[in-house]
């Protein structure tokens, strides 16, 4: 295994000017599949945010795939191109887009933002949903989803941009107990096919399916360790 | 004579219009003789005094004040708009009507009308350099001869463009048509001799030919049941006329001619009998002798009139003309207003902060000032910088107009838009260029739809405003139609049955849209 796809050194994350996080020192090799834990409001998902650019953090530096962010500031659009070329997030509310069909979400970006031909990003986003179990739903628009399937479709469209790593946000916040051990097995296969996996919860039983490394936080500080 | 130049709108006609906007509505006293005009036609008609603004000078002042001495009343001044006059008068609003009022077939037709005490001339006026070119209206065809709307003038106008194809440009005011001929956007203007001779001493370059289209009447107007009090005040008319009251009047104002010395002579042959009034028609040729063509004072609807269902046959094509300009306008500058109402939009969410707060100026400057004078503006106040045909103006007042509405709208819906949306195609790599294009305009555009068209709906019935800068639109052309046969029921009936066929379909296709999103 080489260096690690995500590396957190020291970091700090804030929100609404309330410290959440403090020195928070994390690295997330390829093929690793690692569950962030902790209580409501513990920065879970300030932490994701940070990693994926989305949010500044305080202190400290986060390294994604070779693309450093600074703290302070917000990146700028190069760097955030180089990221998104690194990192895909699956957000806990899905944010499919609410204008697109399943397919249309997941063909998306690769035709925009990587040059795929049309024909080549739809047989791609066809396999994606089909190896999620929703290749039935890809003329669905995502407020005919259930909240399963929205969530297949937002992995599907994230998994898309073939991202090194990906990040999930509460995933089982939506599911029920069956749905909730598919998606727990989908995780660990897309972690044995060699992609590096985040994924912030609270759902200790998820974890355990997931047979993923935990990282616990408890703000304001952190600390690792394993299951 | 209406008058509605920006020039005119100062502070010094408030007063009157203050003092008098209620005064409709409040009882006339029996020793009142409350007449009705409008200060807006300015001198010599009726305006404000400029020495006290709360009083108003002018010829039909003096009339009115003739009139009511001779009833052993008071004067008293009503303020009406000059188009409807005839409408205020027939339902009650004042006694009588006196604001350099036409003697029309039609209205004498349904109107108690005074035996006239005033003749003018109508007058062809033309640029200098084409004094030998445009001697009469013959020699005008296929070019755009401007007037004032619901006049003689307008009449004569509609009969030579029937004639000799000339192209009849109405304009709610006597000031444009003589500067919008000095500027070369109509190439004659057809008028009376007082307004004629009042833009003689205003405009320079411009010729009135010698001679006469046609001769005219002023008389004074009332309700067509109050023919007791019209015959009284035939009886002062012509008392006036008899002891030279009158021609003091007309003279203090410089208005006195042989024509209206003429005419005296023959209310006084006349006596109580009546006086040959009315007008006559010269077949556009400059120089035609006055012919008259007698009409009893106070008699009743001439024959040859056309009826209501003939008028309506006659008036069919113009007015779906006049609706297919006003779809074709509506739907132009709503196209106007989206393509900049999306530029301003975006500019404000995605534009650094100088640039967001010129927009906003903009915006509030545009939406907090009225649609009319911005079209003034543009039509008449930039004339000077660039002529823009009245179309195009039109167009561009009202596309701009409602751009700053759109503009709004689109920035509300673009921020309604969630954020964790943007989020997520951020985080695919998209560029704010393409979240707009691909996620958040789309989005934001549903939001939108509904207020855009309620929008154009406003803007199809905000286009009748255009009519002030010549454009005859629906509304117009309905108004032109109610003022020929007297009554609004069935050009107001047809006027709102065709802005509904067009506002109807449009609401209905924005429903579907919306439905079939709700559903997809």
């Amino acid at each position: 295994m080489t260096g690690p796809v995500l590396d957190l050194r020291a970091v700090a994350v804030e929100r609404e000017g309330r410290r959440l996080v403090e020195g928070m020192s994390l690295g997330v090799a390829r093929g690793e599949l690692v569950a962030l834990m902790g209580p409501s409001g513990s920065g879970k998902t300030s932490v994701l945010r940070a990693v994926a650019g989305l949010d500044p953090f305080v202190s400290g530096e986060i390294e994604v795939g070779g693309v450093r962010l600074v703290a302070g500031a917000r990146a700028r659009r190069d760097l955030l191109a180089s990221l998104y070329r690194q990192v895909g997030i699956v957000f806990q509310f899905h944010n499919l887009f609410e204008n697109l069909t399943a397919l249309e979400n997941v063909c998306l970006a690769p035709v925009r933002t990587r040059g795929v031909a049309p024909a080549d990003a739809v047989r791609r986003a066809q396999e994606l949903l089909a190896s999620l179990g929703v290749a039935a739903r890809a003329g669905a628009y995502p407020h005919e989803l259930s909240g399963g399937e929205a969530q297949r479709v937002a992995i599907a469209r994230a998994l898309a941009m073939d991202p090194p790593l990906l990040l999930m946000d509460e995933p089982t916040a939506s599911l029920d107990a069956g749905r909730r051990g598919e998606l727990a097995a989908t995780l660990r296969s897309l972690a044995g096919q060699g992609r590096a996996l985040l994924v912030a919860t609270h759902d200790a039983g998820f974890v355990g399916e997931c047979r993923a490394r935990v990282v616990t936080i408890d703000a304001p500080d952190s600390r690792g360790g394993r299951l | 004579m209406r008058q509605y130049g920006l020039g005119r709108l100062g502070l010094s006609l408030l007063a009157p219009y203050l003092l008098t906007a209620t005064s409709a509505a409040v009882a006339q006293s029996a020793d009142e003789l409350v007449w009705g005009g409008d200060a807006e036609g300015g001198a010599p008609f009726v305006s404000a005094d400029p020495d006290d603004t709360s009083r108003v000078v002018g010829f039909e002042v003096d009339v009115a004040e003739l009139m009511a001495r001779g009833l052993g009343r008071r004067a008293r001044f009503v303020q009406s708009g000059f188009t409807t006059l005839d409408a205020a008068v027939s339902r009650g609003d004042f006694d009588i009507a006196l604001s350099g009022l036409e003697d029309l077939p039609g209205r004498r037709s349904r109107l108690a009308v005074t035996i006239p005490y005033y003749e003018f001339e109508e007058k062809l006026t033309v640029r200098g350099a084409d004094r030998e070119r445009f001697r009469s209206l013959a020699d005008l065809a296929g070019r755009r001869v401007a007037t004032l709307g619901a006049t003689l003038a307008a009449e004569l106008l509609e009969q030579a463009e029937r004639d000799h194809g000339v192209v009849p440009v109405l304009y709610e005011d006597d000031v444009h048509p003589y500067s919008d001929l000095a500027l070369g956007r109509v190439d004659a203007v057809v008028l009376d001799q007082v307004l004629a001779d009042k833009a003689m001493r205003r405009e320079t370059g411009l010729v009135t030919q010698p001679g006469a289209l046609a001769v005219g009447h002023y008389v004074g107007v009332l309700a067509p049941d109050d023919t007791e009090l019209r015959d009284r005040i035939d009886a002062i008319l012509r008392a006036a006329m008899g002891d030279g009251t009158l021609e003091r009047i007309f003279r203090s104002y410089g208005m006195w001619n042989e024509a209206t010395a003429r005419l005296y002579e023959r209310a006084s042959r006349a006596g109580s009998a009546g006086l040959a009034a009315g007008t006559s028609g010269a077949d556009g040729a400059v120089g035609a002798d006055e012919t008259e063509t007698p009409v009893e004072a106070g008699s009743s609807r001439p024959s040859g009139r056309p009826g209501t269902i003939e008028s309506t046959k006659r008036y069919l094509p113009r007015l779906l003309q006049a609706a297919a300009i006003t779809i074709t306008l509506s739907c132009l500058a709503m196209a106007l207003a989206v393509a900049l109402g999306i530029v301003i939009a975006s500019g404000r969410v995605y534009g650094p902060r100088s640039l967001r707060m010129l927009l906003t100026g903009i915006v509030e400057v545009i939406r907090g000032t009225p649609l009319l004078l911005q079209l003034f503006v543009i039509y008449f106040g930039l004339a000077s910088v660039i002529r823009l045909p009245a179309f195009i103006a039109a167009l561009l007042g009202l596309g701009l107009n409602y751009a700053a509405y759109e503009s709004e709208i689109y920035r509300g819906a673009l921020e309604a838009v969630p954020k964790g949306q943007l989020d997520a195609a951020r985080t695919l790599g998209l560029t704010d260029r393409q979240i707009l294009r691909f996620v958040r305009g789309p989005q934001a555009f549903r939001l939108a739809l509904a207020p855009m068209t309620n929008d154009f709906i406003a803007l199809l019935k905000d286009s009748s405003l255009v009519s002030v800068i010549t454009v005859v639109e629906l509304t117009k052309q309905a108004s032109i139609f109610a003022s020929d046969i007297g009554s609004w029921v069935v050009p107001g009936l047809l006027c709102a049955v065709m802005y509904l066929a067009m506002s109807l379909p449009l609401a209905r296709l924005a429903r579907r849209i919306e439905t079939g999103w709700r559903r997809g």
